[in-house]
Parts: structure tokens; sequence; C-alpha cells
């Protein structure tokens, strides 16, 4: 009898399989989306040997350890810089930072507007997930006003950023948003993002099934089919737009997509020019 | 443009020695922020770099200027920042980092007064312990007091050598006083400057441990895109580089990460002694500190006391056995650095009660003098 042929997974070769079962809770959102920056790795073409991936600290920034490239797990907040010295050391490399609301924006925050500003090419995947999942549940940068979370027992007296409208005003030059829901559009759009050259921006909403939707007592299923029934794809939407209320709707899609000249190449212009 | 290697003889100050040092070295990228007394160091790189091929970059803060380097380090790269005290706090965090990931790096810190803001424009040594214990956790590292603009540019070549040859964060602990003195500095021709580069791995691609360490406890260190797929991370990780959290592999890989420097301090450790064969009284300093130490122990001698100087080159990892040795036939120690008392701490601890121990330092500002020194030596006496 033909022995049956063992099926591999499509994604295998970009996978450290021998570091899976992977950390994240059942229901949560950051394995689709990693899913789907593998699959636009493949899509892209490009060699995988001259991708790396940077993460900082948190439930996404455990995504570098899993990825089967170049992978680099650093402090807190800090992927970009670190992310930054590696593109302007050797510009022939793909960097792409996989990191959450929480690190990316909180601790992090500076170093992406700066990051945005010099235009470095650099494709940054963050996972808003609207809270601090690996600490227990602690109030984010993201958490909705008013909301539950363990340091805002009383309800979150703050607002949270507009993260597509930051990026844009920060000198962006792609900016996306889609939800872990949106697989194809999300896989299209890192594939998009990686092959722009540039600062490349995509958010992507995440349910936390444990410290975010419980807390807030809301069922997970009914978080994940607002991803579906209260988001709008509009793309070039008015970035003031970008809020995220679910009641008048989430809008997605792509909303940035220009040419500016990227920190490397700059640099490179200046070291030609020194040269003669 | 200018060449690489700036030979000849030079009228410099010892932040822009250190930046030629650097470049003589073979370092190319640079990741800084501007801060008194060090910014003379980013100037004369940014000026640099683009011409020998390399990169500078002013980052948005000190935090971020040293996380670049050890992102462009793993590239391939020789890299280096520079700072003074409050950026140098602000770097303690990702100095952990660069030590568990093993990652080659030369920081300087030109030491200026603190703590806090302090005495932007006026020296100090106090940064001395930070720089030992400054992250959190147990740890080792290098660190190197130069004494003259000649040492800013010798040393740092010499950082950059210990950094790749032992993958460990390696720091010029300068001061504002050594910093920005002009003297002569020669720099010799580029075949006669000896410089060490990282080992690189060869062999199976899927089999190499990016922590398995070779005979001297250094593991070889691939760069991006060499095709191994290196995973890189801060968490305890095991010879793979994958996350464990166990106590024992946190005993392994603490006990491996201490033991490259302890077992090489042979090879690490540089001081210099000045009539010390008979000496009694034995001045112990570094840095800016030891040059006046230096007329302080003649004026001594003169006087008929048997002084001798033992200047600290290398204070990280602390000449513990150099010491010891000392103290069995010496009266005692005096201690002079710009502090309220840091390595004389050290001293004390390894004269044990063999030998008197005293300190001779202030809260900062500006030099220790001779006087100060041959006052103390003599109460000693």
């Amino acid at each position: 009898m033909a022995k049956a042929k063992q099926r591999v997974h499509p994604l295998e070769d970009l996978i450290r399989t021998e570091r899976i079962p992977h950390i994240w809770c059942p229901g949560c959102g950051v394995g689709t989306v990693f899913s789907a920056c593998l699959s636009a790795i493949k899509q892209t073409g490009i060699e995988y040997r001259k991708f790396t991936m940077v993460s900082g600290i948190g439930c996404s920034g455990r995504g570098a350890g899993y990825a089967r490239l170049d992978s680099f797990h650093t402090t807190h907040g800090r992927a970009i810089p670190f992310a930054t010295g590696i593109k302007m050391a050797n510009p022939e490399l793909n960097v792409i930072v996989f990191s959450g609301d929480g690190d990316l924006f909180a601790i992090g925050g500076n170093h992406f507007i700066h990051a945005a500003r010099r235009n470095m090419d650099l494709t940054v995947i963050c996972i808003n997930n609207f809270i601090y999942g690996m600490t227990g549940g602690q109030v984010a940068a993201t958490t909705p006003h008013n909301a539950q979370s363990a340091t805002t027992p009383y309800g979150n007296p703050e607002s949270p950023f507009n993260l597509p409208l930051l990026a844009i005003a920060s000198g962006a030059t792609y900016v996306a948003r889609w939800t872990m829901i949106h697989t194809r559009d999300l896989t299209d759009t890192f594939a998009e993002a990686m092959a722009h050259r540039g600062f490349s921006f995509i958010e992507v909403l995440s349910p936390c099934p444990i410290n975010y939707v419980r807390r807030n007592k809301v069922k997970l299923m009914d978080l994940v089919k607002k991803f579906q029934t209260h988001t709008i794809i509009r793309n070039d939407a008015d970035p003031r737009d970008l809020d995220l209320d679910f009641e008048k709707g989430v809008v997605l899609g792509k909303f940035v997509d220009i040419d500016r000249p990227t920190a490397d190449m700059l640099y490179e212009e200046i070291r030609r020019r020194r040269a003669g | 443009m200018e060449p690489k290697v700036l030979t000849g003889k030079h009228f410099i100050n010892g932040d822009v020695a250190c930046a030629e040092g650097a470049i003589a070295a073979g370092c190319t990228f640079f990741g800084g922020y501007p801060i008194t007394p060090a910014t003379e160091v980013a100037e004369r790189m940014a000026e640099r770099l683009p011409d020998v091929g390399g990169t500078f970059i002013q980052m948005e803060d000190e935090i971020a200027a040293i996380t670049s380097i050890l992102g462009a380090a793993w590239t391939g790269a020789k890299v280096m920042t520079a700072t003074s005290g409050p950026g140098f706090s602000l770097m303690m965090e990702s100095v952990g980092l660069a030590v568990v990931t093993e990652t080659p790096c030369v920081v300087v810190n030109v030491q200026r007064a603190g703590p806090s803001t302090g005495l932007p424009t006026m020296g100090a040594q106090a940064d001395m312990m930070q720089a030992r214990w400054g992250s959190h956790g147990d740890y080792e590292i290098i660190a190197m007091a130069p004494a003259s603009p000649q040492e800013m540019f010798d040393l740092t070549i010499e950082a950059f050598n210990l950094s790749e040859k032992y993958r460990v964060p390696v720091f010029i602990m300068s001061d504002e006083v050594v910093g920005h003195m002009s003297e002569k500095v020669v720099i010799p021709e580029a075949s006669k400057i000896h410089t060490v580069s990282r080992v690189r791995p060869v062999g199976r691609k899927d089999r190499f441990k990016p922590y398995q360490p070779l005979k001297n406890g250094v593991s070889p260190m691939p760069a991006i895109g060499d095709g191994f797929n290196i995973h890189v991370t801060g968490l305890t990780h095991d010879e793979q580089g994958y996350p464990v959290m166990s106590v024992d592999t946190q005993k392994d890989m603490i006990s491996r990460l201490l033991a490259k420097i302890r077992n090489n301090i042979e090879d690490i450790i540089r001081t210099e002694g000045y009539l010390l064969k008979d000496a009694e009284m034995i001045v112990v300093s570094y840095g800016v500190s030891a040059r006046t130490s230096y007329t302080a122990v003649d004026e001594a001698r003169r006087m008929g006391i048997k002084a001798g100087l033992l200047r600290l080159i290398t204070v990280w990892p602390f000449p513990d056995h150099i010491i010891r040795e000392l103290a069995r036939r010496v009266k005692g120690f005096v201690t002079v650095e710009i502090n309220m008392g840091q390595i004389s701490r050290e001293v004390e601890r390894c004269a044990g009660a063999n030998a008197s121990c005293c300190l001779v330092g202030h809260a900062g500002g500006t030099i220790i003098t001779p006087d100060e020194v041959i006052n103390r030596i003599k109460e000693a006496v």
C-alpha cells in the first residue's frame, strides 16, 4: 500500500516549528496576524535571508521568536530603534517590526514618530488589542475611554490614540488598518508594505480574549463579529475620521501610499556626494 | 576626503581622538545623541563616517542611540555610541540586552559631575560603579579609563578589540577633562594598528547553535543575512538562543557570561606601575586623577616616603589579584578619584586587613591637586 503523503503546512519553512506550541492564548488574534505576515513574506518572492524581524516586549513581541528568519526580541519599546540600526547599517535588508500597541505607542512612542519622520524603510506591524495583555490587562494608550482594565478599575478616564492619524502626521509614507479577520487583505497589505520603500505602518485590530474581552464583559465572538459588522472599508479616508468608534463604524483600508526618499537613500546620497 | 587612518602627529582633544580611534579600529556605525561633554565624539563621527563608508545617525534619545548600535552590530558592523552621565543612565537597560545577547559594542562615557543634570561642563569620575552595576542582574563588562587624548585614541581601539573578541559591551570611562583637553596624539600607520574582528561561524547552517561557545568561552557571531536564521532575545536562553524559563538555563547562561570574562582577566586587564618595587604607600588611580598622582608620588619620594602608583587602565574587571598581592607587602593604599568613594571600596575589599586604605576624592567639578594627594600620603604613613 502506498504511504499516505504527509501534508506540509504552507508556512512550515518560515516557522520555527520546534518552538511550537506558541505562548498565545486560545482565541488570541496574534497568531492569525503572524501567519498573514509570513504569508506576505512568501508572496513577495524575495529570498528569506533578505528579511529580518524585530519585536519588542509583550504578547505580539513574541512574534520574532517564531519566525524562521534572523529574528530579534529586544528591550521593551525599542524594536524600532534596533530595526533602524539594522536598516541603516545594511539597507539591503527588509526589516519588519512586529509588535504590539503598548510596546510601540506607549513606551516606544517617541521612536515611532521619529522613524516615521525619517521615512526609515521599515514595515511596522502593530497588533492593537487595546490592552497590556502579557502583564495581565492594564490600561494602554489604545484602551477605549471608560473601558475596564486592571489599572482602571473605575473605567479608563483617558482617551486612546488614533494610530493612523499619528503615523500620517509623523510622516509615514504607507499607512493602513485592518482587523485580524481580514486575513487576505492583511496578507496583501503586508506584502505591499514590504515592497514599499519607506516607513510603512499597518495597524491590526485584534481581540485579547483573556485580559480585555472578559474583563469588559463582552463576548469574544461578539467583538470579532464587530470587526466585520461595524467596520467600513474606505481607502484614502480622512485620517481625522480614523478614531476607533465601533458605534460610528471603524474605518479600515489603505490611507496613505506615497513616495518620499528614505533615510538610507538620503544618507547614501551624502556618501556619494562626498566621494565626488 | 581624509583617509581612514589619519597617520601622523595631531594636536586634538580627547573626544576627537576617541572618534579617530574608533574609525581606525574599523567602526562603521555610530548612533548618538548630543550631550556635554561627549558631543565632540558624535560631531567627529558625523564628519568622518560617510567618508569611510560608514553611517552616523543622531537618534531621538540615548535609549534609541544604544539600541540602534546593537541592531547595527548584528549586520556585522563594529559600532559605538558616546554619552555622559544622564545619557549613560538612559542606556543602562539596553546595556543588559547587549550583555545577554553578547553583542559587541563600545560605549564611551565622558563623565561629568552628577547626580542628575549636575555640572554638565565640569568633570568627575563618579559613574564608575554605574558602569559596573548600572543594568539589572548579574553580569560582567569591560571598562577602560584613558588618562590622555593619546589614550583616548589607543584605548578606543583596544575597546573595540576586546568587545569583538569577547562579545561584550566595553566602556571607555573618560571624563570631561581628558575629553576636552588638547594634546599631541600620534596616530600610527594603518598597517601598524592591531585590530580584531568577531569570529564568524562556519559549517552547517542548520546545526549551528548561536550560543555554543568555543574554547575561550565565546561563540562565533553570524550577521543578519548569513543564512543561519538565528534568534536573539533578551530572555534567558539556551545555546540555540531560544527562551527557556528555568533555573538551570539561567544558571548556565549567567555562569558562561561571567566566566568568559573572569577566565580571561590576564588577557583583559591592563595596569601600569610606577615606582612600585620598593613602595610602601601605593596610590591607586585612573584617568585624569592618575595624571596628578604621578606628581604627588614624585614629591613624596623627595620627602623620603616610599610611594608608588598603580594606574588602572582597565577598571572593570577589577584587578583583584594585583591589589591582593600588593596588600601583602605594603603599608597602605591611597585611592585617588573624583568621586566620594567608588573604586576605593574595591581597593578596600581586596586589601582586606593586610593594608590600610583611604580615599582622596571630592564631589566633582575639578581635578584633584597633587597637594591633596601628598597630604594624605603623609597622614597615612
